[in-house]
Order: C-alpha cells, then structure tokens, then sequence
C-alpha cells in the first residue's frame, strides 16, 4: 500500500485515478502516525516549490519523512523538495539529495514551462524503470530543473540543457515528469514503484 | 527532443460530445469520456473539451465531465468554456483538469489571467483567442467569431503572456473550417513573439497542413477536431508523416 503524503500542495485527483485504474492500493498520510500502515510513500506536488515547503513543514512531517527508510517517490515538486535547494524563492528544501532545483535559463526559441512530452533516458539500472524503453516520452510541465549530476540521476532528459529527469538514492526516488499523464509508460513506471 | 503536440478537440454540451462523430467503435458517439478514451488510445498527446452547456447547472456538469476523463485517461487535459471566476476554475482543477482555457472572460476582465496564474500558476491558465481579419488587421473576436472586440490579436497575446498565460491556443476564425490549412502566417508571427507555448488551430484538412504548420511556424502544438472526429485522419498515420518529415512526435 502506498500512503500519499498530504500537505495540501496541489491536486491528486488524477494520481489516485491512476493508482485506482492499476489496482494499486493507497491511502493518506496526515500524520506522522499514518505512515506506519503503508510499506511505501509518494511526494506529489503542483506550483510553487517555496510554498509547497512551507506547506510541509506546517504539518510537522518533515524530520519523520527524513528518517523514512521504506522507498519513497516524489513528483514534479514533490521530487523537488528532495533536493537541498531552488531557486524558486531561494528556498531550502529536505536536502536528501545534495543537489539544486535551477531556473531554466532564457534561450532563444526554448519556451518556459517546459510543456509536453520530452525523451527520459535511463543511466543506471534500476527497477524504476524496468520495461520502460530509452528514450521512451513522459510528459512534463516546469519552469524548474533539478540539475544532471552523475551521482544522483537516474534518467535524464534534455531541454536549453540536460538535467535530471530522475533522481535516486538509497530508498528516495524523484521523476520531475507526471507518470499519471505520461501514457502507457508512465503507468509501467507507476506499476514499478510498486513493487520496489 | 521535445514533441510536437496532436490534440484533438472535442465540443461537450450537457455532458455529451456536440458535433458529429465517425468512429466505427464506439459504442456511444456522443460520449466524450469514451471519444477521449479512443483518441488516447490512438496516440494523442493531449485533450481539449470545449464545453458549451449554457445552463444554470453548468459547472457542475463540466466538474462531473472532468472527473469522468481524469478517471479513465492517461494523457492531460485541458477543458475550457464559461469559466468566468476562480472558483470555476478551482473546482475544475481539483476534479483532476491539468489547464484551463479561458476566451470572453480574459477579455473582459484581464485581471483574471493574473489571479489565475497567480492561484494555480502559470502553467495551468491557457489563454484560448479567437482572431479574424478585418481589413488588415488580425482582430481578436468573441463568441465564436461573430464579435469583434477593439483589441488587436498580437497586443493582446502579449498581454495574457505578460500577466501570466502559461499557453496561447490560437483559433484563426477565417480558417476554421475551410480545411485549407492554418493561418501558417499569423502562427509564426505569434509564435516567434511569445515565450510561452502555441497551439495551432483552425483550418486542418490533411496531413500535410499539420507538417506545414510545423515546419513553417515551429508551433508546439497543433489542434483539430473535425478531420479527427470524422475519421478522415488517424493519429497514428499523421505521427507517422510528421515523423517521415523529421518532425519529432510521441510514438
């Protein structure tokens, strides 16, 4: 069973849809208390990265989702809090991975939000992305990156520059896309979590 | 890469799908939850329903639409259509819409694109224009065209990006439904203008138009309804053309 964690950043609608069209058990998780009934946690995340730390800070979840041990997924923002820090508002974030949320750089004929589906390419072999082809289309909306860093990416993908399309490290695992609007593949990688 | 966007579009009144539909499959035509399904299962890469319920009852029944496609589709959505203030749109994005498209409402009051995008942020607020020429100017128009408003079409784009469009959806009037191609022109225009993300729509016969509107104007997106509904494209012969044309797309 997964429990998603609630702090009020954003809708969920469309992720426990997903969850429910792939029999995948969930529940919340409001307390420090509820995360005992579940063997895994998702992060998700919509808006703003400053504010949705904030927001999760006010529930008092923070020391107790550091110290998690069980694998744990975080979505677009909610992969953002991982890192140490944005530039979203110069925010300190859950620094479980030692790595920056950038603003994406202005170029010439690169819009931004980075809006649609992009190529995430796996670099490491791991069951997150198991039956999932390189090089595979993920659907992605964000004006933030998290930069590539070989230590700590687990796929990539490239738009103005190359930066992380995952993360991983020990049992936390962050994809900036939305596997619950990414097709068929996002539903396998969603199917994956599950069963790490 | 990132791919080029194939969105069809559907026209949604009182909960069931307006204009007539071709598919040999279904097993209910005017049913916008079973068209969305097909046309993800074809290979689009986004939907926009267009709901044009005029009744006293009607954010309920575009909230009860959106939860119905949230639940059963894997490709993000856009529904637009009489959203006038935030609570219509707050309603629609907790019933699992990824974007809303606002027209009139812009227009009347700009003000609300500002508080949209500063509510939910920019990337859920697509600015919908309708534009027709008149004399030699590109005029923004409501009501499906048949209004003129004093606003010129570029002025006002750059307006709704500066307070806080996240995506422009550009209908050209004099196009729709010519099937003669997209106002390639005034695309490239707009789109070479704005930092934010175009869609393309209005005047889509054949697949050609969609690889012209591609490489002539570098548009994101690209939107139809009727050359979809009818079954006179396929989304997986028109990937397979655009790809053919090195136009990068979802496979």
């Amino acid at each position: 069973m997964i429990g998603i964690i609630r702090y009020g950043a954003g809708n969920i609608f469309s992720l426990t849809a997903a969850l429910e069209r792939l029999g995948i058990g969930y529940g919340m998780v409001n307390t420090e208390a509820d995360l005992l009934q579940f063997d895994r946690y998702i992060i998700p995340g919509v808006g703003h990265a400053g504010a949705a730390m904030r927001k999760l800070e006010q529930t008092g979840l923070v020391p107790a989702i550091k110290a998690l041990k069980k694998p744990t997924l975080g979505i677009c923002v909610g992969m953002q809090l991982l890192t140490a820090y944005s530039e979203e508002a110069d925010a300190n974030l859950l620094n479980l991975f030692p790595i920056k949320t950038l603003k994406f750089p202005h170029k010439n004929s690169f819009k931004v939000p980075h809006t649609g589906w992009n190529q995430v390419f796996a670099e490491k072999e791991n069951p997150l992305f198991e039956n999932i082809p390189l090089g595979s289309h993920f659907y992605f909306v964000h004006s933030y990156f998290i930069e590539y860093d070989q230590s700590f990416t687990l796929s990539s993908t490239s738009y103005i520059n190359k930066f992380s399309a995952s993360i991983w490290h020990d049992n936390f695992y962050g994809v900036q896309f939305h596997p619950e609007k990414s097709g068929p593949y996002g539903e396998t990688l969603l199917k994956n979590f599950s069963k790490i | 890469m990132l791919a080029k966007r194939i969105i069809p579009c559907l026209d949604v009144k009182n909960g069931r799908t307006v204009k007539g539909v071709n598919f040999v499959d279904l097993r209910d035509a005017g049913d916008p939850v079973e068209l969305a399904w097909n046309y993800s299962q074809q290979g689009a890469d986004e939907l926009v329903f267009l709901d044009i319920t005029a009744t006293v009852e009607r954010r309920k029944t575009m909230v009860e639409l959106v939860k119905s496609v949230a639940r059963q589709i894997n490709i993000p959505f856009t529904i637009g259509g009489g959203i006038n203030e935030i609570a219509d749109a707050d309603a629609l994005l907790n019933a699992g819409a990824d974007k809303i498209s606002i027209n009139s409402a812009a227009v009347r009051n700009p003000a609300l694109i500002d508080e949209l995008a500063k509510a939910f942020g920019v990337q859920f607020v697509v600015i919908a224009v309708d534009t027709r020429v008149i004399g030699d100017k590109n005029i923004v128009h409501l009501n499906g065209g048949r209004l003129a408003t004093e606003k010129q079409t570029l002025d006002w784009i750059i307006e709704a990006e500066s307070r806080g469009a996240g995506e422009i959806l550009l209908t050209s009037m004099d196009h729709d439904g010519t099937k003669a191609g997209f106002d390639n022109g005034l695309l490239k225009l707009v789109n070479d203008t704005v930092n934010i993300p175009v869609i393309a729509s209005g005047g889509a016969g054949s697949v050609q138009h969609f690889v012209d509107v591609f490489q002539k104007t570098n548009v994101d997106a690209a939107l139809a309804a009727s050359v979809f509904h009818y079954g006179e494209i396929l989304i997986p012969d028109l990937k397979s053309v655009l790809r053919e044309n090195n136009i990068e797309v979802r496979v």
